[in-house]
């Protein structure tokens, strides 16, 4: 097996696995819900392998269904982050120096304040709740893919044929969709799925700090959030294993968006 | 880049950096304002029914609806804000019910304790690390260096306090589990030590999150620099690695590792409000967790302006200090 083949399987591979905790997890949404005082405070063992909860809540399903949870607003929130940042580090670029004046400056302001303070600020001018942490992630991250991307547009405005199609007379958005796009794409494919890992952890976060989603939700925020009241007495399995589902969640994901880039960019896609 | 070759004036280049960041900050002011104002949750009426309302004296509600202003437009109240901002005043948080300033004040020098502590060890550390494993790329000093900072940067800073809470604390019972100060003991009992055992655990959950970022990117300069020509003619003439390192590794890669330490400040501020929040330190992350749930918007929009403040003037300390180091700028230009 050469290298190629071996990051193509890597890359599904991790994949495969981030689609069976979402299904799973959707699949689990019930098994989440249900309390049996009958087997509270269970240590992980062969039936229930994350153990159980104070409520006699399987620790396992829950967790799954807090993941998928988070995965699913992932995947919405990065995706609109990603747009966000494409069409502004393209304005940025192709339409003249006011406007990327402006961008700028709204990019380092944005950058200025303390992610999780704005994440906070955001989620607090929406309401909280659902609402407040995807409106907030979603629009927190987008800065710099936008930088990314401007830089990117401002070499290819240069190159040859981006000219030979103005002085052919074609329109600023035509040339921007038509032919800047494709050429982008690859680096936005990326950065998009680079985002994932970033909007997952800072929604976890914002949940964990109680500005996310409600504790009737089984999030993984709210999770390790409750976990914390029960970790002194030594319930240390509603802290650990769902917290190191989640680090897994997040670098799956982060190894999926470089092997992405090392099987698009043509400089690594040989080697 | 283009700065760098076309203006030699250095004072010019940093009254202009400063302007800016004044115009930033302005900028900041304006998004949190519009942001805080735009929530549903109305700062007056949440609060009115609150006990901590009530026991406040009638003059007090009065001047609250009155900086509040519920029917003036909001230009107008931003303005008002504003006005009182820059003559000192904050105005009064909600829920501590004193001045904002005073509030920040206490809780900023909790926070620096630990955010300092932290900024430090993860800039040293991560500049050696970052060093070591671009120098030795490939190798399994690389590796392990690489793998622990990857598996640390997909770590939640919360989950990874937790972790630190339940050896330490729960588990090994050698340092408290949380606050500042011992309970139930008095602000002048509290000496020295009480204060950094308490801020031990904190500090070093910062400082491990903290080492991964500053070494990953370390390291992508410390390759390009391997990489680089002038690397390669040192190693032509038969120098070591280590000379080589000591004569053109560490000059080059000192500008970036400037740059990167300064921009981890927002990152150490923003992982400090995840972190005080597990071992309820009370510093400013943890106000402003506090301010958020509460309501308590004086506070809230206070904070933001000081943090985004401290941001913005790390920026600015590494773009004066450009200057200063980089021969480049530093030449042609009169000594300022």
């Amino acid at each position: 097996m050469n290298r190629r083949k071996k990051t193509l399987l890597i890359f599904a591979l991790s994949l495969l696995f981030l689609a069976a905790v979402t299904l799973s997890g959707m699949f689990f949404h019930d098994a989440a819900r249900r309390t049996d005082f009958s087997i509270k405070n269970l240590r992980p063992c062969g039936r229930y392998l994350f153990g159980t909860d104070w409520l006699g809540r399987d620790m396992l399903a829950r967790t799954l269904t807090g993941l998928s949870m988070s995965i699913r607003i992932g995947l919405c929130t990065a995706g609109i982050s990603a747009c966000i940042a494409l069409v502004l580090g393209i304005m940025s670029a192709v339409l003249g120096k006011r406007v990327d004046a402006v961008i700028s400056f709204l990019i380092d302001t944005i950058m200025g304040i303390p992610h999780i303070l704005l994440l906070i600020l955001v989620s607090f001018a929406f309401g909280k709740g659902f609402k407040g942490v995807v409106l907030g992630v979603a629009l927190t991250h987008w800065p710099s893919l936008a930088r990314v991307i401007r830089s990117e547009v401002m070499q290819l405005k240069e190159s040859e044929y981006i000219q030979a199609a103005a002085r052919l007379g074609q329109g600023k958005l035509k040339i921007a969709a038509k032919h800047m796009f494709p050429h982008l794409f690859p680096q936005f494919a990326v950065g998009l799925l680079l985002m994932f890992p970033h909007a997952v952890l800072h929604e976890a976060s914002i949940t964990f700090l109680g500005f996310g989603l409600t504790s009737e939700q089984p999030a993984i925020g709210v999770i390790l959030s409750e976990s914390m009241r029960y970790l002194i007495t030594g319930k240390w399995w509603l802290a650990v294993l769902p917290g190191a589902m989640l680090v897994l969640t997040v670098i799956l994901f982060d190894v999926a968006g470089n092997t992405l880039r090392r099987l698009l960019d043509p400089s690594s896609v040989q080697e | 880049m283009e700065r760098i070759v076309k203006d030699n004036r250095p004072v010019r280049r940093i009254g202009k950096k400063f302007i800016r960041m004044l115009l930033l900050l302005v900028t900041v002011s304006i998004v949190t304002f519009t942001l805080v104002s735009m929530s549903p949750i109305d700062p007056l009426q949440a609060n009115v029914g609150q006990a901590a309302l009530g026991s406040m004296s009638q003059e007090q509600k009065a001047r609250l609806e009155e900086y509040w202003g519920v029917n003036i437009p909001p230009v107008r109240r931003y303005l008002n804000w504003a006005g009182a901002f820059l003559s000192g005043d904050m105005g009064t948080s909600l829920l501590y019910r004193q001045p904002v300033s005073r509030v920040i004040g206490v809780k900023l020098v909790n926070s620096l304790f630990l955010m300092v502590i932290a900024w430090v060890i993860s800039g040293v550390l991560g500049l050696a690390l970052g060093m070591l494993a671009g120098i030795f790329r490939g190798t399994w000093i690389d590796r392990v260096i690489r793998g622990y900072s990857l598996l640390i940067s997909s770590t939640p800073v919360f989950w990874l306090a937790l972790l630190l809470l339940l050896v330490f604390a729960v588990w090994l019972k050698i340092l408290p589990i949380g606050l500042s100060v011992p309970i139930g003991v008095e602000a002048s009992g509290v000496t020295f030590f009480d204060r950094v055992r308490h801020a031990v655990l904190p500090a070093v959950t910062l400082s491990i999150t903290g080492v991964a970022g500053i070494t990953l990117h370390t390291r992508e300069k410390m390759i390009d620099v391997m990489e680089s020509d002038y690397m390669l003619f040192a190693r032509a003439r038969g120098e070591s690695t280590f000379t080589m390192v000591k004569r053109h590794g560490l000059r080059n890669i000192l500008l970036p590792a400037m740059t990167l330490q300064f921009a981890s400040v927002s990152e150490i501020i923003g992982g400090s409000v995840l972190v005080e929040q597990v071992f309820s330190y009370p510093g400013l992350g943890q106000a402003a967790v506090t301010a958020g749930t509460g309501s308590d918007v004086p506070l809230l929009m206070g904070i933001t302006l000081v943090t985004a403040g401290i941001v913005f003037l790390g920026n600015f300390i590494a773009d004066v200090l450009y200057g200063v180091i980089d021969p480049r700028m530093r030449k042609g230009g009169e000594p300022s």
